[in-house]
């Protein structure tokens, strides 16, 4: 450390740093003989120049001031209380970046300007990106497309690796991981998938009535009901919750262990993350949503019984004796089926964004919101090739 | 204001935090005086209150009993609006906002006053990044691409932009490597003299310690055991300064006090 040698001890004072109660910039020129003679006074400092209308009145002066006296003009800096580096940056600025022929300042004033004139730089150039580097970064979008499909696949392949090998020793499983995740995906999600499920049943219920009631068909409600809301709403109300509650906070769980190198201190431990942290969350989903789409189906059913009740005077006994003749156990299958399916890829979704995140804040957004987008897209698609696929099924 | 006007006034602090339940008293009847143009480090014991107090006196924890005043105004208020003006503080891992770049950082609370005209204060910027000793390539460069030396450059930038005539310093040199480390220090110093700032830091670090310092404070058994010249410090008789300073690590960096004796 030999360069320490050269340190010097005294330290200077600026002139005055005063920050409570700053006096507003003057700007005045001398009158009678003195005429190119501009005199300063006041705060030369970012806070006390930034009031609007002080703002207004100094720039004006200040232009106005430099067009008139020119660079032969003498500046008299020493009244000023205060000049900091954004002060000094205006008059650089208001001078042309020119020193004026004649320049009156205090020592630390005069290094203030010092400083500014020497790192005073032209702006850098932002880079701009031309035709071709637009046309690349279409490639590079597709590329990105297909190294998402990549991971994608190996991920659901590396789930069923993990799967095998927790089928071989189930012993050694991560069972309190998959415990804590059921309580958190399930059990934790009963009271909002409730309160949405009623709501809805009541809703289609009323509008049900409506319709009904122009063909005679009254009692039909149960029919309805029963086939819409356990086939479908039911399931896909559920697995479009599930998504954005728990598909998010699984892509910024794993996002933020990524961000803290969590990930990485558990690679180098040679703990697989697939085993540890993908799989538990997908076994969890597999279990958790068919129990909450249930959960789901019956809170609806309830709300829509009730709205029947009020609606069209169809007794919930009546409903319910009707119900198991109107929808068909194989449609209660399906849901279950199909609900596992929309958990299993509710967690692969969430956990592939989340794995995908860079360490850094805007990465943990943009990867949360692109794992709530996918994964509601995804499941509704899926609902889709199901309602295709098992159109014979149950109706 | 004099020049020996006291920039940081802390008096009685008592710091008091609710944990689980238990009182867990911090702070007890803690003085402490900062005068303009000094450069102090806070030294302690892990959990003995450094950052607490750092942060008392930036106004984000508020005392239990006691007051702290910061350039005459109470410490509650120096977060008012144009707080960059009053005080320019460089977090431990230097609290870059993520979502903008170097340049956008620097120059945020400048925008944010809302009346300056954008090339100013992009100027004003630039100034600043080269003030700290980087290239005005980085200018558009994002937090995430930058290394750690420089995510301490920039943080200092942003803190300076204003030109507070208080910054405060939280471990300053911590996960820098030994160079850059040095350079940091070097930096500090000579703001420290061109700017005429008073300094208060946090620092683990010996050799930045006895580097730095015109002053060093110690924290120890909830109060401010010792505060004055390195030299006073360490000859003060408290197991924890014979610990932190005369142990093997310590004796190490006492040998830059011999070879540059007015770092005392």
């Amino acid at each position: 450390m030999a360069w320490l040698a050269g340190r010097i001890a005294v330290v200077t004072m600026q002139a005055s740093n005063k920050t409570v109660g700053e006096s507003v910039p003057t700007i005045q020129r001398q009158s009678g003989t003195d005429a190119s003679s501009v005199t300063l006074g006041g705060c030369w400092s970012a806070a006390a120049m930034a009031q609007p209308v002080v703002w207004d009145g100094l720039r004006g002066r200040l232009t106005a001031l430099v067009s008139e006296v020119g660079q032969r003009g003498r500046w008299d800096l020493r009244g000023v209380d205060r000049l900091d580096h954004t002060g000094a940056q205006l008059l650089w600025n208001a001078w042309g970046r020119v020193w004026p022929a004649e320049v009156l300042a205090l020592p630390a004033q005069r290094a203030m300007l010092d400083r500014v004139a020497r790192y005073s730089v032209g702006p850098p150039k932002p880079q701009r990106r031309g035709l071709w580097q637009r046309f690349l970064g279409l490639g590079e979008l597709v590329y990105q497309v297909v190294d998402h499909g990549r991971d994608l696949v190996r991920l659901v392949g590396q789930l069923l690796l993990d799967l095998m090998r927790l089928a071989r020793s189930p012993k050694d499983g991560p069972w309190r991981d998959v415990s804590g995740h059921l309580y958190r995906i399930g059990a934790t999600a009963l009271p909002i998938t409730a309160l949405v499920g009623f709501l809805i049943g009541v809703v289609l219920a009323y509008l049900m009535a409506q319709q009904l009631r122009k063909f005679g068909a009254d009692a039909f409600i149960v029919d309805v009901l029963g086939i819409a809301l356990i086939r479908e709403l039911g399931p896909v109300l559920a697995a479009i919750l599930i998504a954005g509650r728990s598909g998010s906070a699984i892509t910024a769980q794993i996002g933020v262990m990524r961000v803290t190198e969590e990930l990485d201190a558990m690679r180098v431990m040679g703990i697989s993350q697939g085993y540890r942290l993908v799989m538990p969350r997908a076994l969890a989903m597999a279990v958790a949503m068919p129990l909450v789409s249930v959960w789901t189906t019956v809170a609806a059913l309830f709300g829509g019984i009730l709205a029947s009740d009020l609606v069209m005077g169809i007794s919930p006994t009546y409903f319910l004796s009707a119900l198991p003749t109107a929808v068909q156990v194989s449609n209660l299958t399906l849901a279950l089926g199909k609900s596992a399916v929309f958990g299993v890829m509710i967690a692969v979704i969430a956990c592939h964004f989340g794995l995908r995140i860079k360490p850094n804040t805007e990465s943990l957004g943009e990867g949360t919101t692109a794992s709530v987008v996918t994964s509601i897209t995804a499941v509704l698609l899926a609902d889709a090739l199901f309602a295709v696929v098992f159109k014979d099924v149950g109706i | 204001m004099t020049d020996d006007a006291a920039v940081v006034e802390v008096r009685k602090l008592w710091s008091v935090f609710q944990v689980a339940g238990r009182e867990i008293v911090v702070h007890k009847d803690l003085d402490l005086t900062i005068k303009r143009g000094e450069l102090v480090s806070l030294v302690g014991g892990s959990g003995s209150g450094k950052t607490v107090m750092l942060r008392t006196i930036l106004g984000l924890e508020v005392p239990a009993r006691g007051s702290v005043s910061v350039l005459g105004r109470p410490a509650e208020q120096l977060s008012d609006h144009g707080a960059a003006s009053r005080v320019g503080m460089l977090f431990q891992h230097g609290a870059l906002f993520s979502a903008f770049s170097v340049l956008d950082n620097i120059a945020f609370p400048l925008r944010e006053l809302r009346v300056l005209p954008a090339d100013l204060i992009r100027d004003a910027a630039l100034v600043k990044l080269q003030m700290v000793g980087l290239d005005v390539v980085h200018a558009h460069k994002m937090p995430a691409d930058l290394s750690g030396g420089m995510i301490k450059r920039v943080a200092l930038a942003r803190a300076l932009i204003m030109d507070p005539p208080l910054l405060l310093l939280d471990e300053p040199t911590a996960g820098l490597d030994p160079d850059s480390a040095d350079a940091f220090c070097a930096l500090i110093r000579s703001l420290h003299r061109e700017l005429g700032l008073t300094v208060v830091m946090v620092t683990h670090d010996l050799d930045t310690l006895f580097e730095l310092s015109t002053r060093v404070a110690v924290l120890a058994d909830k109060h401010m055991i010792v505060h004055g010249a390195p030299k006073d410090v360490i000859a003060f008789p408290h197991p924890f300064i014979h610990d932190f300073f005369l142990g093997e690590r310590g004796q190490r960096a006492m040998e830059l006090l011999r070879e540059y004796p007015f770092a005392v």
